[in-house]
């Protein structure tokens, strides 16, 4: 519902904030699974801080979306609706949700879960395989924020401070 | 937003629990959900919550860009630091066994110290973030 509300509405405003609803659905969703590291980076990030982020774009931008769809909706329309029906058809492979015999569980689920109390002694296992036996992909992840960060102080950021020490070099 | 004295108050009041909350999921990571990616961005959002109330001005007084910009550099310099001094000590690159005399005394060490860089990070970022898309203007 929320998602077919997001497509239709050309109020940006709206937009955002339908999105970040949508996140705090989906981190409801993620407690319901018992994923509940993953829900609160939902509801941090996707509720909270994103919005903010999206909100302030709009605030340098424009609030409503311009654009009226110019092409003909009938062939992406087909490719959608193909994609769909090959996705919902594969789902019908998939195991069960929560299938101790699932492949998932199978390969080194086990052993994280019957070694890390000994080898980490981390009672949160979350923790224990993101930070110390994904150590190298967790280090990767901070690098890509780090990377982000660079990229965006370098197009917003750098402008700004030129732009105003140019400023300041006019009234001087 | 100096005319919204509710806002103004209430904010002011809710700030410190947001941050203490944070410093919980940081340090608090290992034996419950939380960490410090979710750590840094609570913390951030704090962050952000001041300087929409109080204004960029204030937050800048709060938390000069320098200090975000060695923030920002600082967490991954300390996760990688701590993987190198598992590299020095004679262990394996983000080996935290080593840390310390007990190897799971130091894979808690080493999860502390590269939550904390984590952390660390990724609020500045986010700060970082904030403040150069609220400070550009139109």
């Amino acid at each position: 519902m929320i998602a077919l509300a997001l497509i239709r509405l050309r109020n940006l405003f709206a937009v955002v904030m339908l999105s970040g609803i949508y996140s705090l659905v989906s981190a409801g969703l993620f407690v319901v699974m018992d994923a509940v590291d993953v829900a609160l980076t939902e509801a941090a990030v996707g509720a909270g801080v994103a919005m903010v982020f999206m909100l302030s774009t709009l605030a340098l931008t424009t609030g409503q979306e311009k654009m009226p769809p110019t092409h003909t909706p009938l062939l992406p329309l087909l490719v959608v609706l193909i994609t769909g029906a090959v996705l919902i058809y594969g789902t019908a492979d998939m195991p069960l949700y929560g299938d101790p015999a699932n492949p998932a569980h199978q390969h080194v689920a086990p052993r994280y879960i019957e070694d890390s109390p000994q080898e980490v002694g981390v009672p949160n296992m979350v923790t224990a395989v993101l930070a110390s036996y994904r150590g190298f992909d967790t280090l990767g992840e901070v690098v890509v924020v780090f990377t982000a960060a660079i990229g965006v102080l370098i197009l917003i950021g750098g402008s700004h401070s030129s732009r105003r020490r140019s400023d300041q070099d006019d009234e001087s | 937003m100096k005319q919204h004295l509710v806002l103004r108050v209430i904010a002011k009041q809710l700030l410190p629990l947001i941050l203490v909350f944070a410093l919980y999921v940081q340090f608090h990571g290992d034996f419950g959900p939380g960490g410090g990616f979710q750590a840094g961005v609570i913390f951030a959002a704090g962050v952000i919550l001041y300087a929409l109330i109080y204004g960029l001005d204030a937050t800048r007084k709060a938390i000069p860009p320098w200090l975000l910009r060695v923030g920002i550099s600082l967490g991954v310099i300390l996760y990688g630091g701590v993987g190198m001094a598992g590299l020095l000590l004679g262990g394996n690159f983000l080996d935290y066994g080593v840390l310390a005399d007990d190897p799971v005394a130091g894979q808690h060490l080493g999860i502390l110290l590269i939550e904390l860089g984590v952390g660390i990070t990724v609020a500045a970022v986010m700060i970082t973030l904030f403040c150069a898309f609220a400070g550009r203007r139109r």
